[in-house]
């Protein structure tokens, strides 16, 4: 459709964008076209001034220098409310909603005359089923899953009449199925006349539905293609520069050793309104092996988590550690017993943001040997020399010696971290979303170190929500669904359509009828 | 008997009231300010003194008010735009509205003071245009038959014979509550504090939002203490509050930030730090000191009883209630 | 004209050592402003405030005096604000801790050997903690905010002593006078070098710095720090917050509660319905200017003592309001926390939207 990108279909036309950040350049001197119609992809790493780009065209940032155009006429677009009266939507990738209020309330603070909450009700009632995106006005996000607060967000767009939506990678959160439903709804919009910008870095879809890519790197516009004529392989190399080290994961055997980590039936209550119960949850992870367990965000992975690591305690025999009853013990015991852990959140929960780096060591070190403690004073000697070791096995690049967490980037930091726990050669690791947003090298870097240790003779854990990286490194995978998790079976046996299946539902399903 | 005792409460719950409804304003945009005991006490020693100055209580009152928002703009400043620790500064507004009003009112200990006029109905008549309107002679409708209710025993003191503030303290909690639950002011201001982060991208201003509220809060907070001492005890006594402020902040919690349940907490806070005074006339031979904690030790029994039920302290809190904002631009 | 913030990568540490030292000089600065509305040379009111004590041995040795107990207590505290715990009940911990230290010379005067003393300070330090306890146990227990219930308990801790010194531990041969029995000799601390120092005094510096020390250098100092700064990361490091939340209250209790011990049995030798000059409040005050760091509370316990001393100077010598001390008191908080921003972030005046180049009129 490239041939179809006449100028006087130009809807917005950004010339010359920079922004800065304090010393980091985060956009410069981007050009960028959009038509009318046009679902337009936005591709490029993490830290590549996606965001950034499109803030601007939303008015939550300010350019330093350049223009933008809008129908025609030069634009200043001051604020959110600016870009909304141009009839520019936005999808948050972490969603702009309020957890307390209802779905109308939500919707009325995007609207500059949201009217009577009534008849906004009505009115988001018809649209919301016109597009195949049905809500219940009345409902607070709070109890909704998140495919459905997605949908809150596409509503509150479609409400205003928009001739463009900005999308920040809307299917992160989707389970295959549900990202179709929403292909088939951009497509419509699309044929109706409204521009989708689509920022994502899953390269199949945006080959499968976009009409027209702009690439960028370290804030710079690099290449502009028709992704329907370039391969995933041609668009990531565009993206990342140079061609990506495959991970090689050596041969998937299928006989693996004893069972390291043991889950019996473990379940949990909810500890807040706001959390998951986990329901009868069983898996055997064995020497050598990784197991993924995929699913989308907010169906009990981070509880899971936490009952295997000991934040949350649970009956002594849900968790077995190499054999041991472990499901009371804390997690100093269960690291003590050869256990590691790397949880989602990097910042304030897999490190402490204001400390430095060997600080950070102690947090999950303190009691694990290495001569880190002792008579309860802190050796920081130790800690230094550990962070230096720690540093150049895992290719972290800091600024200066010795920094405090906060000041890594994403992928520095989860390098870091995870190399701190693999430092030990633990028995049994268990990885919660070890490459979220990680830069393409650091991803695979990590990848291949889980893959190492597996086949060093450990049973690793990696619980995800990307599927190509699901693929890529496990040999068994399960499916995690409102707190219940399926069978783990051998990649071999496993389709992205039976995971998608298993995700939206599907797992609950299949424990129900056992 | 119990009709004084019920005046007794009424005013003694009025302060109470007032500072608590403004500093659930507060909170509802996210912010907890712990200075109101600060606040109020500055409150009450403007209008003190103020009110003396020129006799007249109406100035004095508007004074406070002044005097709360000022204290308040001080702790805005240092926790909305310079993002200070919230808890830390609250308590430095408390320490130095102590101090200050301390300061203040050296000169106006002993003298004597200006007591707000009740509301009588007869007032009513000397409001120009209103009272023309409805209350005098050949008034458009004639509404003067209300003048006849506080005249009614028991009903007529209780419920037509009070200050004004106590009648603007109830004007303030039905504001409030239609305000924030049926406008649209009400639906950003709860917005502001359930997500912060939302709300900015959204493009509203999170921080000038914030501030408002807790101008709003710290005029309430000097309302409050107006009352205390232009019409509870009019006179200046150096620490007057006596906690007062923090039995508000503690309202807040027991009426997990519902406007309606600071009138019952008001109430019930009110009877109980009024027991000492009466429970003295009648004579028990309870040591003072006992009676008069009390109202210290019901405000810890009562948030122990409502932080106990997590499940209601979870879904009310306002969820950014003592976070910092900062936005990127 | 606008205040924009601008995030650091990293904690300043040239600002951490220099936003205490501001924030003093802008105190002092308002001070000055306050003396010249008083109606008193600003130069004469601050020299008078905050040298003048300096000056001479009996106003050095009441700061000295005044300096101990805030130390005591603001080292203490500092254990609760690192791990993220508000007590801001000290003042009545402190109450509670000289009345549980006072009941053996109140009740027992003739309980006069070697060990009244000791077991005076260990009463003492239990009398705080349990006090302490109370808001943390609540706290750990119910979920309850432990701002608002140890503040109520200061309080309940004044009306209790209010009570006793009235009622039950009145002194028999008192003529009705609202105060208990003088403590005997064994019931006293006595003073050291030659006079110069109270043997209070001593034993705060030695437990500030023994607290310094765990602070910095051991597992229990790290795991305060943690948890005060990230309790979910604390928790991943296998701490239990509310295991900690006990032990700052019981050490802040305890610390206050010595205090208040020894305020009464080396200063007031006998208790009164007020012992504490608001001691507990103006704690927190030295906690923060201090940094929560023991050494710097030592030095911020001075500072403070000063404004006590300094106040009564300006007072007596110049007919300035000794409230005048409760006022710098506020103002030197408020300027702290104003000051420790610049540990975090740089401030940034713009002057125009829009022309960012032109409008940054200052980075601090």
């Amino acid at each position: 459709m490239q041939q179809d990108r006449s100028e006087k279909d130009t809807l917005l036309d950004a010339r010359g964008l920079t922004k800065r950040f304090g010393d980091i350049l985060a956009n410069d001197n981007v050009d960028l076209t959009i038509n009318k119609g046009e679902i337009h992809a936005l591709l490029g790493e993490n830290g590549a001034g996606k965001s950034t780009l499109v803030k601007m065209f939303y008015g939550s940032l300010e350019p330093d220098a350049g223009e933008i155009w809008w129908n025609g006429d030069k634009v200043k677009i001051s604020n959110p409310a600016a870009a909304r009266e141009l009839g520019i939507g936005m999808v948050f990738q972490h969603f702009s909603l309020f957890e307390a209020l209802t779905v109308v309330e939500n919707i009325a603070l995007a609207l500059p005359n949201p009217g009577n909450m009534k008849d906004l009700g009505r009115r988001i009632d018809s649209v919301s089923r016109e597009y195949g995106l049905p809500l219940n006005p009345g409902d607070i996000v709070a109890d909704l899953p998140v495919g459905i607060r997605q949908r809150i967000e596409i509503v509150r767009c479609l409400l205003q009449e928009p001739k463009l939506i900005i999308m920040d990678e809307p299917t992160s959160v989707l389970t295959p199925q549900e990202a179709d439903q929403l292909f088939v709804t951009l497509e419509r919009l699309a044929k109706e006349g409204c521009a989708v910008l689509y920022i994502s870095h899953r390269l199949e879809e945006v080959k499968r539905i976009c009409h027209h890519a702009t690439i960028l790197r370290h804030g710079e516009v690099v290449n502009e293609c028709d992704p329907t004529k370039e391969t995933p392989a041609t668009l990531a190399s565009l993206m990342v520069g140079s061609e990506i080290v495959a991970v090689t994961a050596g041969a998937h055997k299928l006989d693996f050793g004893d069972v390291r980590l043991g889950l019996n039936n473990l379940s949990a209550k909810a500890a807040t309104p706001f959390a998951t119960a986990l329901n009868r949850i069983s898996l055997d992870l064995r020497a050598g092996e990784v197991v993924a367990i995929a699913g989308v965000a907010g169906n009990g992975q981070g509880e899971l988590f936490d009952a295997i690591s000991g934040e949350t305690k649970v009956a002594p025999e849900m968790v077995l550690i190499d054999g041991v009853q472990s499901g009371k013990k804390s997690i100093t015991w269960r690291r003590k017993h050869n256990a590691a852990f790397v949880p989602e959140e990097r910042l304030g929960h897999g490190a402490v943001p204001g400390m430095k780096l060997s600080q950070n060591i102690v947090l999950t070190r303190h009691s694990t040997g290495d001569k880190l403690v002792s008579g309860g004073f802190v050796s920081e000697v130790q800690a230094g020399d550990m962070e230096k070791r720690i540093k150049q096995a895992f290719d972290v690049r800091m600024s200066h010696d010795d920094p405090e967490a906060r000041s890594l980037s994403g992928g520095n930091l989860q390098k870091f971290v995870v190399g701190r726990e693999l430092d030990r050669k633990p028995g049994v690791l268990v990885v919660n979303q070890p490459t979220w947003g990680v830069d393409a090298g650091a991803a695979a870097l990590i990848r291949q170190a889980l893959i190492d240790l597996a086949r060093s003779g450990s049973a690793v854990l990696v619980i995800s929500q990307d599927l190509d990286e699901i693929f890529e490194i496990a040999d068994r995978i399960a499916v995690i669904s409102r707190g219940y998790l399926s069978v783990a079976e051998p990649v071999s046996d496993m389709t992205r359509e039976r995971v998608g299946l298993l995700m939206a539902g599907g797992a609950e399903a299949q424990e129900e009828a056992v | 008997m119990f009709e004084a005792v019920l005046l007794t409460v009424i005013t003694a719950a009025t302060p109470l009231l007032i500072a608590a409804i403004g500093e659930l304003v507060v909170e509802r945009s996210g912010v907890l300010n712990l200075g109101v005991e600060g606040m109020m006490i500055m409150g009450a020693v403007i209008g003190f003194a103020v009110a003396n100055q020129t006799g007249s209580g109406t100035v004095g009152v508007v004074a406070a008010i002044v005097a709360g928002m000022a204290m308040s703009a001080l702790f805005g400043f240092l926790v909305i735009v310079l993002v200070a620790n919230q808890v830390a500064t609250g308590l430095a507004l408390t320490i130095l509205g102590l101090g200050l009003s301390g300061m203040i009112g050296e000169a106006y200990i002993g003298v004597p003071g200006i007591r707000i006029p009740e509301f009588h109905s007869e007032i009513l008549a000397e409001v120009p245009i209103f009272g023309a309107l409805f209350f005098q002679d050949g008034a458009l409708i004639d509404l003067s038959f209300i003048k006849g209710l506080s005249d009614i025993p028991f009903i007529g003191p209780v419920f037509f014979q009070q200050d004004a503030i106590v009648y603007l303290g109830f004007a303030l909690v039905i504001g409030v509550a239609y305000t924030l639950f049926r406008t649209r002011v009400g639906l950003i201001l709860r917005a502001v504090g359930d997500n912060h982060g939302s709300a900015h991208a959204l493009g509203y201003s999170v921080l000038k939002i914030r501030f408002l509220a807790v101008l709003f809060g710290g005029g309430c907070a000097g309302l409050a203490g107006a009352y205390m001492s232009l019409a509870y005890t009019p006179q200046w006594v150096e620490n007057m509050t006596a906690g007062r402020g923090w039995i508000a902040l503690a309202l807040v919690v027991f009426a997990s930030w519902l406007p309606y349940r600071v009138v019952i907490g008001a109430y019930l806070f009110g009877a109980v730090s009024v027991l000492n005074l009466h429970a003295q006339a009648i004579g028990l031979g309870i040591p003072s000191q006992f009676l008069s904690s009390l109202p210290y030790i019901a405000t810890i029994a009562v948030l122990v009883l409502i932080s106990a039920n997590r499940r209601l302290t979870l879904v009310n809190t306002p969820a950014c209630l003592g976070k910092p904002f900062v936005p990127d631009r | 004209m606008r205040i924009e913030l601008v995030k650091r990568k990293e904690h300043s540490e040239v600002m951490s050592l220099m936003s205490p030292l501001i924030a003093v000089a802008l105190t002092a600065l308002s001070a000055g402003i306050i003396f010249a509305i008083s109606g008193v040379s600003p130069l004469e009111g601050l020299y008078k405030f905050f040298i003048d004590p300096l000056t001479q041995q009996w106003s050095l040795e009441a700061t000295i005096d005044k300096a101990t107990p805030l130390i005591l207590i603001g080292c203490g505290l500092s254990v609760c604000y690192l791990s993220n715990n508000w007590n801001i009940g000290a003042e009545g911990q402190f109450v509670v801790g000289a009345l549980f230290g006072s009941f053996l010379p109140v009740l027992f005067p003739e309980f006069e050997n070697a060990l009244t003393l000791p077991l005076m300070l260990i009463f003492g330090v239990i009398g705080g903690a349990l006090w302490g306890l109370i808001p943390a146990l609540l706290k750990t227990r119910f979920n309850t905010n432990e701002i608002l219930t140890s503040l109520m308990l200061v309080y309940v801790a004044g009306l209790l002593l209010d009570y006793l010194v009235r009622g039950p531990w009145r002194d028999p041969d008192g003529y009705n006078f609202p105060e208990s029995r003088i403590f005997s000799d064994a019931a006293t601390l006595p003073e050291v070098f030659g006079g110069f120092m109270s043997m209070s005094a001593v034993i705060t510096l030695v437990i500030a710095g023994i607290l310094a020390i765990m602070l910095a250098k051991t597992l229990k100092g790290f795991e305060i720090r943690v948890m005060g700064e990230s309790p979910r990361a604390g928790s991943f490091a296998g701490f239990s917050s509310k295991r900690l939340t006990l032990f700052a209250f019981a050490i802040a209790g305890g610390l206050a509660g010595l205090a208040g011990t020894m305020e009464v049995s080396g200063g007031l030798n006998q208790l009164l319905p007020s012992i504490s000059p608001g001691y507990g409040f103006t704690a927190i005050i030295v906690a923060f200017l201090g940094r929560l760091n023991p050494i710097g509370i030592i030095v911020a316990g001075f500072v403070l003592a000063l404004s006590y001393i300094g106040g009564e100077g300006v007072q007596s010598a110049m007919g300035v309001s000794n409230k005048i001390a409760s006022v710098i008191q506020g103002l030197l908080l408020f300027f702290v926390l104003a000051c420790d921003t610049l540990i975090l972030y740089r401030i940034r005046i713009v002057t125009r939207r829009g022309s960012a180049a032109a409008g940054e009129a200052s980075h601090v």
